[in-house]
């Protein structure tokens, strides 16, 4: 009874939230006693499955001939291996929320979502997951034999474990009803929901004309950008960046509002963020009530010296 | 063509979140709530569509009597009817299965549900639904245009969007790009006096068991104060970036 974990690449690339899935698959797999197989849709090369290996993965199944955007090929492809084993390992992607439902529908299979720590037990598979957009913490409970548990992004570590692993190419060919044209993306874009740290900006910047300073910070910090709901509203920026309620979640290490209130919803989007940093010339803007660390003063003077201090700190 | 649009009940985003019965249940006294806004974007997106293409619009909740207010309003808007099941959704799988159960008795060619409800945040019933009827399913749909039986859609993938085709039946799992919050369909007058004598059919549940149980519920731990930091004095705060905080 093995641990599986579904792990997602782009362009022949896994994620940093696949990593996560694989250590928290093999955290899982110590527990039970067993080992950790992984699943991989489309083409990688066997340099970078084999990075799988480092994470903990014993064997990985690469389905080679099967796009994960089609969702109804995948299920069937991973569910012939499902089978013979007791919990499933998703990153709580937007694709892996197409396959992962479609899994436990499949093998009646339990699944949680949103999952921020290891399970508390196995048996039965008791684990704490996000809700009510992160203003609660849920303890939740799996009924069936098999488990399916989807990690939330930056909620758990890499774990490197320094091993290699075997690779199976399975070059099973469905396809769903589903016809994958093409993807249009940004190139070189950190990802917002991985980003480790977010600088994200909003309406107190006056004008797009003024995000060279974000775009500057964010680059100096290996950082994503995002911006508030207004800002996306009225084209600034593109709707991609808009983080709070009915845009991205963020749950980075260190989260900079810039010239951002604070509306609730925009906080429902960003409170799993570990350090949040609110620069605002309003000291009333209800960011500071959910920030750890905040200045009161104009963005236009305040950011451009945080760069300069960062650079003096790196040397 | 006939569209389904799946609806949840969701406590208003600005609601203290509290919980009764040693934190075992949502406390929902004073709560407002409200239709979930992942589902309001699918649904102006299917009166849209209804109104370019013709056909009927149904929306579909599975919740008690007290979801009724947010159903109506749904009506209000330009829902042609509505369907009740009746059971408080208490499980990813049982609520999808509800709702598949209707639709293989009540064929639909097109099955909008929000990405994921505001609550309870799993987003996991939309994909459950493609799944038991064996349909393709698009998820975090931010596109969609219908030609005759054929859809071409676009998802949100991080750092841009995919594109997909697909002939109808097809689930869709929907969000902000659907439309814009600007078109946001709201209620008139003239709506809500016709949303009450349009039908709404309560359905009883069947036995399903759950394949997952909510145990119990806690709080954040809460932040502490805010450390103000002065705004001539820029160094301390990327000091305490780097020493107290190790974030940089």
């Amino acid at each position: 009874m093995s641990v599986l974990v579904y792990t997602e690449s782009w362009d022949g690339n896994f994620r940093k939230s696949t990593f996560e899935a694989a250590s928290y698959a093999c955290e899982t797999a110590k527990i039970l006693g067993t080992e950790v197989i992984a699943i991989s849709l489309g083409e990688v090369s066997n340099d970078e499955l084999n990075k799988l290996g480092n994470y903990g993965v014993n064997k990985v199944v690469s389905f080679n001939a099967i796009d994960k955007g089609d969702s109804q090929s995948a299920t069937k492809a991973i569910a012939k291996i499902a089978n013979d084993s007791s919990v499933l390992i998703f990153s709580n992607t937007n694709t892996a929320k197409m396959i992962a439902p479609r899994l436990s529908a499949k093998l009646k299979a339990g699944i949680v979502s949103n999952v921020i720590t290891l399970s508390e037990s196995v048996s039965p598979l008791k684990v704490k997951r996000q809700a009510f957009s992160s203003k609660a913490i849920e303890l939740a409970t799996v009924n069936s034999s098999i488990a399916i548990l989807a990690i939330a992004p930056n909620s758990f570590k890499l774990i490197e474990t320094g091993g290699n692993c075997n690779i199976e190419q399975d070059s099973t060919n469905e396809k769903g009803a589903i016809n994958i044209i093409g993807k249009e993306t940004a190139s070189g874009k950190i990802s917002i929901s991985e980003a480790e740290i977010v600088v994200s900006a909003g309406r107190g910047l006056k004008g797009p004309e003024n995000w060279g300073m974000i775009e500057e910070l964010a680059e100096l910090l290996g950082a994503a950008t995002a911006c508030s709901k207004p800002v996306s509203d009225i084209g600034w920026r593109p709707h991609g960046e808009h983080v709070g309620q009915t845009g991205k979640a963020v749950a980075a290490d260190l989260y900079f509002a810039i010239g951002i209130s604070g509306a609730i919803q925009h906080l429902a989007g960003i409170n799993s963020s570990k350090v949040i940093v609110a620069i605002n010339t309003d000291p009333e803007a209800p960011f500071f009530k959910a920030a750890d660390y905040g200045i009161v003063g104009d963005a236009f003077e305040v950011v451009p010296k945080i760069i300069e201090e960062i650079k003096q700190l790196r040397g | 063509m006939n569209i389904v649009v799946c609806i949840s009940s969701v406590p208003d985003t600005t609601s203290k979140i509290n919980f009764t019965e040693n934190n075992t249940k949502f406390d929902s006294s004073g709560i407002q709530f409200v239709i979930n806004p992942n589902d309001e974007f699918g649904l102006t997106k299917a009166m849209v569509l209804k109104e370019t293409n013709g056909g009927t619009l149904k929306v579909i909740t599975v919740g008690d009597v007290s979801t009724e207010p947010i159903i109506r309003k749904t009506l209000a808007i330009g829902a042609d009817s509505a369907v009740r099941i009746n059971k408080t959704a208490t499980d990813s799988y049982t609520t999808a299965l509800e709702i598949a159960n209707y639709l293989k008795d009540n064929p639909a060619d097109l099955i909008i549900a929000g990405k994921e409800s505001l609550d309870y945040n799993g987003g996991a019933v939309p994909a459950m639904i493609a799944e038991m009827l064996d349909l393709p399913f698009v998820n975090a749909c931010n596109g969609l245009e219908i030609t005759g039986d054929t859809a071409k859609v676009s998802r949100e993938i991080d750092g841009g969007k995919e594109n997909l085709s697909a002939n109808l039946p097809l689930v869709i799992g929907g969000q902000k790009g659907l439309v814009e919050e600007s078109e946001l369909r709201i209620p008139n007058m003239r709506g809500i006096m016709q949303a009450r004598s349009k039908p709404l059919q309560v359905i009883e549940a069947s036995s399903a068991e759950d394949l997952t149980t909510s145990i119990s519920f806690e709080k954040p731990i809460e932040k502490g104060a805010c450390k103000l930091v002065d705004a001539d004095n820029v160094s301390e705060l990327v000091n305490l970036l780097h020493n107290e905080a190790k974030v940089i």
